[in-house]
């Protein structure tokens, strides 16, 4: 028997999009999404580094030094006039290399800085940061969110990543965690992640399969359910197709019209694209509820305007969405089940609001697709179950997913040998044994990849492992098993072993694309000091505008009648709370700004009540106080 | 090294029940899955994936009954699979004149689409019948395991395994090209 003596950890799901991100967490009744400051529930994932330091010194709060970066709605609205300094849609980027992303930087306006190598940095401003980084600052900001809501710290989270991101991908996403100050206890696939929120009530046995569209990424999962087992039998996707692609679309259809109407190209000009992408998206959206729109920008004194019918619209979109179907076939053939015996077919992400992906949907599973949850928030609530399985919150429940991509080595001629295969449910693993070549080598070099194609140079790298200080024998001689193990986040560890010594053989890991352990072990160290710094000079400016609150109403109270009536003692002890309450308020010491401020409520108890009864009696004479 | 069968509790045989490897198998991750270990320390997360890791590989193999094949006789001491190069004789002829046709088919000659066609029809058939014959050697391997009774489960495999990449080279040429 376990006895946990702590007090359980607060775990809070986190849903990491491209265009919003969401924090969620696990109660009674229920998974529940955390709004933050504006009452929003959807943080966009629009980060912007803000040069106006806020002078704020009047009220002492300190040098703020985090509202340097502006996160969410406020910086959605900096896109428009610091185009410059604001940046969207990074989750694209993840994981990625300079190669990978030639075709995102004709259609988004990425500022990649010469300096980007083994990892992309994007240029803001006078700084430079990398993809996990930014995304960090979005996760500070969900964590913030979260702390605000209970009032405590949170370190502990489950974040979500599209289905078919691959190993680099999803360690960029687990290193933004770790850089906001997160302990990342699980990666969950969106779309699975998806189907725990639909299956809290839902049916208990049958073939479900989750089509997922978002801003940036697409998914399909075939699961089945058995009495709380999710048990995912096979996925496939596209990480690099969604809204954003329609929006990208009616853009340049748009900045043609633009270009013809007023003579001018607006491409050369940052901001006025912002404004027409906005016009874009509008009216996309709208296009969703109504048949025909419009799509207008006013600029610098000029207007442009353009009616859009949905059929036409339709018409423009469908080879985007027939981008999606192929996945969808094959995934139908990989999870091994016929168009008839999935019982369900769920809608996740904001772009299956759009009729045609619900048709198109609806002809290819010959079943109309469920849309009862909210396509925006489905993928955290799923993520704060699946804390609540890790935290201990919830028995019944069992996620089984699986790795979207085939792992292999590189062996002779540069061709891929295969080791875990695609639609293994994770954690999956794979033994080879390695031997030297030469007489007397050191070192072996392992070359991993990831894909389905028969040739290295058609998949992609992973990392290279270096098996090092192997005793130098003969060639041949040596015997390293090496094992290859996939967890449950589907990211790959390497494990090696002299089979002579039976003794831990030790491997370098370079990776192919993304961040050194040490370089996130610096960032995490600069980004840890700060998010104590932040959270502790939050606590100390949420009890001064407390302190503030108290402080108004005593005054107020002070020349109120009851406030003469009082004894003096009582009016001393008044006095005296005020002014202990002044002199700790400038202080950093939140704890005690609060007990002071709990000691002037005391003070002020009996005054309060006299002021409610002298209230009462006024209202029973029919007078005005 | 886990025994698979041992790992799911039951006698080793070829032939096994799916719904019931299923019920065991659901059973075990909800036992061993590193989500149930998430709280304890860390040499325990470590067995738990290591465990986990197994039992999905264990039931990945268990439940493919070839795969399962292929395991009990390396269990047994069988060496690897036969290169499936090696043409079985009794097929020597077909094959001869299947390689003829699918050469031409390449070479653009679509004249040898319908001989083409009847070798997918005449390869899958025998494919079915191999099927039935694994069954039956299976059923008999369980009744009374032997070496001679699982060599000829060999035997069969590689004629499956050859008959099965002779239907899929077939079925590429027929496709149409992408």
């Amino acid at each position: 028997m376990e006895i946990d003596f702590g007090a359980p950890q607060r775990v809070i799901g986190i849903d990491l999009g491209t265009t919003n991100s969401l924090v969620a967490f696990l109660d009674l009744t229920g998974p529940k999404i955390i709004p933050g400051a504006d009452g929003d529930k959807l943080v966009p994932s629009v980060v912007s580094i803000n040069p106006r330091l806020p002078s704020r010194d009047g009220e002492g709060a300190g040098a703020l030094a985090s509202g340097e970066i502006v996160v969410g709605n406020a910086a959605r609205e900096l896109l428009l006039t610091q185009p410059d300094r604001t940046v969207y849609s990074v989750k694209r980027l993840m994981g990625r290399g300079l190669e990978d992303i030639q075709e995102e930087l004709k259609l988004f306006p990425f500022h990649i800085a010469p300096s980007s190598e083994a990892v992309l940095q994007l240029q803001l401003g006078d700084r430079t940061y990398t993809p996990p980084e930014i995304s960090a600052f979005i996760l500070r900001q969900l964590k913030q969110n979260a702390e605000a809501y209970f009032g405590e710290p949170v370190t502990q989270a489950v974040i979500t990543v599209p289905a078919y991101f691959n190993d680099a991908q999803r360690q960029a996403t687990k290193d933004a965690g770790r850089i906001a100050g997160l302990e990342v206890l699980r990666l969950v696939n969106e779309p699975t992640a998806a189907s725990l929120a639909y299956g809290l009530d839902k049916r208990e046995n049958g073939i479900v399969a989750v089509y997922d569209l978002g801003g940036g990424t697409f998914d399909i999962s075939i699961l089945k359910l058995h009495d709380g087992i999710f048990e995912v039998l096979a996925t496939n996707g596209d990480t690099h197709l969604g809204g954003d692609d329609i929006d990208n679309l009616l853009l340049r259809i748009a900045l043609e019209d633009v270009a013809t109407e007023w003579g001018v190209n607006l491409s050369a000009d940052s901001e006025g694209v912002q404004r027409l992408r906005r016009a874009v998206i509008q009216a996309k959206e709208r296009l969703s509820f109504v048949p025909f729109t419009s799509i207008e920008l006013e600029y610098h004194g000029r207007k442009y305007q353009r009616e859009i019918q949905r059929e036409l619209f339709d018409k423009l979109i469908t080879p985007i969405i027939d981008r999606t179907l192929g996945p969808c076939r094959d995934c139908i053939a990989d999870a091994g089940v016929s168009v008839d015996q999935i019982d369900e077919v769920v809608m996740v992400g904001g772009s299956t609001r759009i009729p045609l992906v619900l048709s198109a949907v609806e002809t290819l599973f010959r079943a109309k697709p469920h849309t009862e949850l909210n396509p925006d928030a489905v993928v955290a609530l799923g993520a704060a179950v699946q804390a609540g399985i890790l935290s201990g919150q919830v028995q019944d429940k069992l996620l089984l997913d699986v790795t979207p991509l085939s792992l292999g080595i590189e062996i002779m001629g540069g061709v891929v040998s295969k080791l875990i295969h695609r639609n293994s449910t994770i954690p999956a693993s794979a033994t080879e044994s390695f031997t030297t070549g030469v007489d007397g080598q050191r070192n072996v070099l392992i070359h991993v990849v990831q894909g389905e194609r028969e040739l290295v140079k058609d998949n992609r790298s992973l990392a290279r492992f270096d098996l090092k200080d192997i005793q130098p024998m003969p060639a041949g001689f040596a015997r390293i098993e090496v094992r290859f193990l996939i967890d449950a986040n589907g990211i790959l560890n390497v494990t090696a072993r002299d089979q002579r010594t039976g003794k831990e053989q030790s491997v370098d890991v370079k990776p192919s694309y993304g961040l050194t352990d040490e370089q996130v072990e610096k960032m995490i160290q600069e980004s840890v000091e700060k998010a104590e710094q932040d959270f502790s000079e939050r606590q100390v400016r949420e009890r001064r505008v407390e302190a503030d609150t108290i402080l108004a109403a005593v005054e107020k109270a002070r020349r109120h009648d009851a406030y003469f009536e009082l004894p003096d003692a009582e009016r001393t002890a008044i006095d005296r709370a005020v002014n202990e309450l002044l002199l700790v308020y400038h202080s950093d010491d939140h704890p005690l700004i609060q007990q002071k401020i709990e000691q002037l409520n005391q003070a002020t108890q009996k005054l309060a009540e006299n002021m409610m009864n002298t209230a009462v009696r006024s209202a029973l004479k029919g007078t005005k106080i | 090294m886990t025994d698979y069968f041992e790992l799911f509790g039951i006698a080793r045989s070829l032939n096994l029940s799916l719904d019931m490897l299923q019920q065991r198998y659901y059973q075990l991750s909800r036992e061993l899955h590193p989500d149930r270990f998430m709280r304890q320390p860390e040499a325990e997360r470590q067995r738990a994936l290591d465990l986990s890791s197994t039992l999905n590989d264990a039931y990945r193999t268990l439940k493919d009954p070839l795969k399962r094949a292929h395991y009990v006789l390396s269990q047994e001491g069988f060496d690897g699979e036969q290169r499936s190069t090696d043409v079985p004789p009794e097929l020597l002829e077909e094959v001869f004149e299947l390689n003829m046709a699918l050469e031409e088919m390449r070479g653009g000659d679509h004249s040898a689409r319908p001989q083409l066609e009847s070798a997918e029809t005449n390869f899958t058939r025998m494919l079915s019948d191999v099927d039935l014959q694994l069954e039956d050697l299976f059923g008999k391997y369980d009744q009374s395991p032997s070496r001679d009774k699982l060599s000829a489960v060999r035997g069969s495999l590689n004629r499956r395994k050859y008959i099965q990449n002779l239907v899929d080279e077939v079925h590429k040429s027929l496709a149409p090209s992408p």
